[in-house]
């Protein structure tokens, strides 16, 4: 892959909603771009569309309107197939509720993108293995989620992000669930993925957790407000 | 996803909530059941009646020319009436079929009636089935001869009074004696024994051993038939290609005996052990009509079952079915993974079903006459089944489950 192309490229990213009668206007017109190895926090009250603009960043939604280029594929307009691909493929997500599968054992969740990639039982089990030993649950895999630990199905769940290498890290108030101490653990864990080259766009509302992202994009009512290097978001 | 990765999941996810899972199918097992002991006891009937009754009543390759037939669901009295009209057979009638056959075959006359032995010992016994017979009935017959010999053409031509008892009817007289050369008196006439013949059993429940053969031209002849009649003319070809040459053989012979215009039709049956199977195919014919209804009453319901729990685990697992998307998973992986878990379930419903179902036509087999025989055939034919009644279950939950908006799926509780 080309190292000059973009992670994420947004041309007038639209989206609107249907809420009834009324239609929402959930983004009017987003451009954005995110570099290789770039960590970006998203940020904006409730409202400001940053959880619409998550959803069409991870594939999980198509814009109204505007232009999407994934790792240098255009994705605006892909079917539902096409976009479970790309999403398997290209983005790896870590969720504020962590979802992981309950009754699944901690090497199953995170061998579940492999399952749905097509790769053999072998090859799982040995890279969600290897993904496991990363995070520092080697010793855990055999848990369920609900015998592991807040910051445990964290690091799960990164794990299972991670294990099909791809070109995002997306992660919804991945520290949400989590007190602070484990949360600074779960940083800590996303700084050293940054410093190993892994491109990380970061939804919170939260200025310490923003403060680990060298960049921080801010939402008000559907477009960005400010898109500015770290440190500065408090001054805007 | 792949079909061993379907089903390990589907595994996993009936495993984890085997109580509810097994509820889900009790209507694919009670359909399934049902199936495999019927058809084990109807399929046990069938061997019976084909190998063994049907042998035994009418004999291999063997012919029975008599009045009327043996077996007849036909109950009309007209019918009825028409047969009492019927001429009886006679020896002259043997005679000729013997003489106009154009194939090679033994031709034998029996007649048979019921009545009491007495030994001489004093022993006596009732309900005996008396026989009397040319000689060539014990190779027709296929009767082997236990104890002495059977009696000749000569004796039977001379009218001899002597007897073959059947093995019941000699061990009850004569227990632990010898019966050959005593007397044994058959309605107060003296027949001495020169035979006890060897063990058959019985069928459905009834002796085969107890009767007591004697020549044709006997004594016996005036206890079992009027004068110069027979009961039954059988003929067994040595070839069983042979079989309808002989059929027609013997007809022409009896048309014409009794002088049948072409616009009349026999008076006379002419049976075989193939021809006897009709009676029972009939019989089995309704069973297999009736009762695919009932198993398939309970398949239905069963299936409705199953696509209910489908349902309902389909909505629990609203957010799975988001993460799993969310992760890579396309609509038709979880059509998939829904569906095989739907047939996995009715299919396991079906392998209970088919256990309990053995089960039970042992349990019948065991505290009842009736045999039963259990086909491998009917056994795949259930899985299939309860497999297809699984898919076709899983349809709509499956679609409902695949249809989900990943977004939508990821907020649900």
């Amino acid at each position: 892959m080309n190292e000059s192309v973009p992670i994420i490229k947004t041309v007038g990213l639209k989206k609107a909603y249907q809420l009834g009668s009324e239609t929402v206007r959930a983004l009017r017109g987003v451009d954005l771009l995110v570099e290789r190895n770039e960590y970006v926090a998203i940020m904006g009250p409730s409202g400001s569309g940053k959880s619409t603009l998550m959803n069409l960043i991870g594939c999980l939604d198509t814009p109204t309107e505007g232009e999407y280029w994934l790792n240098g594929q255009p994705v605006s307009n892909l079917t539902d197939n096409e976009l479970a691909h790309i999403r398997n493929r290209e983005i790896g997500f870590v969720f504020q509720t962590f979802n992981l599968l309950p009754r699944a054992s901690a090497l199953h969740n995170v061998e579940l993108p492999l399952i749905y990639g097509g790769v053999n039982s072998k090859e799982r089990r040995k890279r969600a293995a290897e993904m496991l030993e990363r995070v520092g649950l080697g010793d855990r895999m055999e848990h369920r989620p609900s015998e592991l630990s807040g910051g445990q199905r964290q690091r799960v769940a990164i794990a299972r992000a991670l294990v099909n290498r791809p070109a995002l890290l997306l992660a919804d108030e991945p520290t949400g669930n989590l007190d602070s101490e484990t949360s600074s653990e779960i940083m800590v864990v996303f700084d050293l993925l940054r410093a190993e080259g892994q491109t990380i766009v970061l939804v919170t509302h939260e200025h310490d957790i923003a403060e680990h992202a060298a960049r921080t994009v801010m939402l008000r009512d559907g477009v960005i407000a400010s898109d500015v290097p770290r440190g500065q978001a408090a001054l805007v | 996803m792949t079909g061993p990765e379907g089903i390990r999941l589907a595994l996993l996810q009936i495993r984890s909530q085997k109580l509810k899972s097994f509820f889900s199918v009790v209507g694919v097992i009670i359909g399934v059941m049902f199936l495999i002991t019927v058809v084990s006891i109807v399929e046990g009937m069938n061997r019976y009646i084909e190998e063994d009754f049907a042998n035994t009543v009418y004999g291999i390759n063997t012919l029975t020319l008599q009045r009327t037939p043996e077996i007849d669901v036909n109950s009309d009295p007209d019918v009825e009436r028409a047969y009492r009209r019927r001429p009886l057979l006679r020896f002259a009638d043997a005679d000729a079929v013997r003489s106009d056959l154009s194939v090679p075959a033994l031709v034998g006359v029996t007649s048979g009636g019921q009545g009491r032995l007495v030994s001489d010992q004093g022993v006596e016994i009732e309900n005996v089935r008396l026989v009397s017979a040319s000689s060539e009935i014990f190779r027709i017959r296929n009767y082997k001869v236990e104890r002495g010999r059977a009696f000749t053409a000569p004796e039977d031509r001379a009218g001899l009074a002597v007897l073959v008892l059947g093995w019941e009817a000699a061990d009850k007289l004569f227990g632990t004696l010898d019966p050959i050369g005593r007397t044994v008196k058959v309605d107060r006439r003296p027949f001495r024994i020169i035979g006890v013949m060897e063990k058959r059993g019985s069928l459905l429940g009834m002796s085969l051993d107890n009767y007591a053969v004697a020549p044709a031209h006997s004594a016996m002849a005036g206890l079992v038939s009027p004068h110069n009649v027979v009961g039954n003319i059988l003929v067994r070809v040595d070839d069983e290609r042979d079989m309808s040459r002989a059929m027609l053989d013997i007809e022409a012979t009896m048309r014409v005996r009794h002088r049948l215009r072409p616009s009349q039709s026999n008076d006379f049956a002419i049976d075989t052990a193939e021809e006897s199977l009709g009676f029972w195919t009939r019989i089995r014919n309704i069973l297999f009509i009736a009762f695919p209804g009932l198993v398939a009453i309970a398949l239905v319901v069963g299936g409705i079952v199953i696509m209910n729990i489908m349902l309902v685990s389909v909505s629990e697992r609203t957010r799975e079915i988001g993460i799993r998307k969310a992760i890579g998973a396309r609509s038709a992986d979880i059509h998939f993974q829904v569906l095989v878990e739907s047939a996995m379930l009715s299919g396991l419903g079906a392998l209970i079903g088919i256990a309990v179902g053995v089960l039970l036509a042992q349990l019948v087999r065991a505290v009842s006459p009736l045999p039963a025989s259990i086909a491998p055939l009917w056994m795949i034919l259930s899985v299939v089944l309860g497999v297809g009644v699984g898919v076709l279950a899983g349809l709509y939950p499956a679609a409902r489950a695949a249809r989900l908006d990943p977004v939508v799926a990821l907020r649900a509780e």
